[in-house]
């Protein structure tokens, strides 16, 4: 399997699928414990990069990840939007001009994606957001491909089900951060939507490439 | 010129309204709105506010103030995008207050600098407040004493109200001095304000640095004149 922009632009095609079919669970993940936004805002804002990948075919993965973010900035309007532009924009400076990913090169431009949020969110691990689910990916895409595997689909596999371990290990969190830090004790016991809207990414990431 | 603001709010009408409320104390003062969503809706939008920050870009810069997490994020994303960012500074104040008090800084010709401090003031005082007194009772003041002081009586009817601590904190935060007023921050138009002092109320006025006193003279020009108000 190659990651090449034609991948990219399948993976960004199946984000909107994914987001509009899981749109009412992510609002109501949101609704738990934030501003019950989280599934409309990022339904739209990935209606708005398909609209945007419709008006040309970006020529690179790192292209198509960047034009991802600035849509996703402009058009999401919850704090879900400067942190997965972010998210884009640092995972499209880590791959440049290349044509194509090598596993090596995804994990790194994970780690990017990964240090962009937190560098904007100022989340820590356990702090009950996105970055639960995008570190254990990081994680587990390094070792997929420092053990060697030169299979790209095994690392985007590594990726994704470690980031939904990610999501799901959020559920009895407190979170530290966000609206839903304003809850308290009573944020634990509910899934993070942030992190399962990241698991989603991922797992597109996988079906492009299947 | 002026530095110009960039209010960054999650409502189109709390953006408007802040602008509007700033605007009176600053006339002179580019303040621009960045609010809501670009159709309209609760949150925050990249373009709106690189607009803003487009329109701010041929001046002498602009202080960003933001109401909640992710409009900080928001104007944070643009400041990566804009070509010289020494001339943008986001400011870590509440957004009406700050809002207010940078506005006046700006008004009175404050530099970028000048004007996000005077919106992080209103966080607290640099000077004097509870624990300065607190440190000169028990006799252990280790700070050295002021450069110039002075006391003046408040003459005008109204008395320390908004108008007057506007022009002291405005004229204040473009001079290089600390300032203490009745011990809080003298560029900082909300600790001013707090002082509820009325005719009649005298104001102990403490100057540290290099225009320590101007500073002093300004504060009492004003006061004696009593602000250009009966």
């Amino acid at each position: 399997m190659v990651l090449d922009a034609a991948w990219a632009v399948r993976w960004l095609n199946l984000c909107a699928e994914a987001m509009a079919e899981h749109r009412v669970e992510l609002i109501e993940l949101d609704r738990a414990i934030g501003d019950s936004d989280h599934g409309e805002n990022m339904d739209r804002g990935f209606q708005a990069v398909v609209a945007k990948l419709g008006e040309g075919a970006p020529e690179t993965p790192g292209a198509a990840m960047k034009l991802t973010a600035m849509t996703l900035m402009s058009k999401v309007g919850g704090a879900a939007g400067p942190l997965y532009g972010t998210a884009f924009l640092r995972a499209a400076t880590s791959l440049g001009d290349s044509a194509e990913i090598d596993p090596g090169a995804w994990a790194s431009a994970l780690a990017a994606a990964r240090d962009g949020i937190v560098a904007r969110g100022k989340a820590e691990p356990g702090d009950k957001t996105m970055v639960d689910a995008w570190t254990p990916a990081v994680d587990a895409a390094r070792a997929a491909a420092d053990a060697g595997s030169s299979d790209a689909l095994a690392v985007l596999v590594a990726a994704a089900e470690a980031a939904e371990a990610g999501a799901v290990a959020t559920d009895p969190l407190v979170a530290r951060k966000g609206r839903a830090s304003y809850l308290g004790e009573r944020s634990a016991g509910h899934r993070d939507p942030g992190a399962v809207s990241s698991a989603l990414i991922l797992r597109a990431a996988v079906g492009a490439a299947a | 010129m002026t530095v110009s603001i960039v209010v960054v709010s999650h409502s189109e009408k709390i953006a408007d309204g802040a602008v509007e409320l700033a605007a009176q104390m600053a006339p002179n003062v580019v303040i621009l709105a960045a609010g809501g969503t670009g159709d309209g809706r609760i949150g925050t939008s990249l373009e709106k506010v690189m607009a803003a920050l487009d329109k701010a870009a041929g001046g002498d810069g602009a202080v960003i103030l933001a109401d909640l997490g992710s409009a900080v994020m928001t104007a944070e994303s643009a400041l990566e995008f804009v070509d010289d960012p020494e001339k943008f500074l986001l400011a870590d104040a509440p957004l009406i207050e700050g809002l207010v008090a940078a506005s006046v800084a700006a008004q009175g010709g404050a530099d970028v600098e000048g004007v996000r401090r005077a919106a992080e003031a209103v966080r607290g005082p640099a000077h004097g407040g509870d624990a300065g007194r607190q440190m000169v009772e028990e006799g252990s003041v280790t700070g050295r004493g002021p450069d110039f002081t002075g006391d003046f009586e408040l003459i005008n009817q109204a008395g320390m109200h908004a108008r007057p601590a506007a022009k002291i904190a405005g004229g204040l935060s473009s001079l290089a001095a600390d300032v203490t007023v009745n011990g809080v921050d003298g560029a900082s138009m909300t600790a001013l304000m707090t002082l509820a002092a009325g005719k009649g109320s005298v104001l102990h006025v403490e100057a540290w640095g290099a225009d320590a006193e101007r500073a002093v003279n300004y504060v009492g020009g004003l006061v004696q004149a009593g602000f250009g108000e009966p």
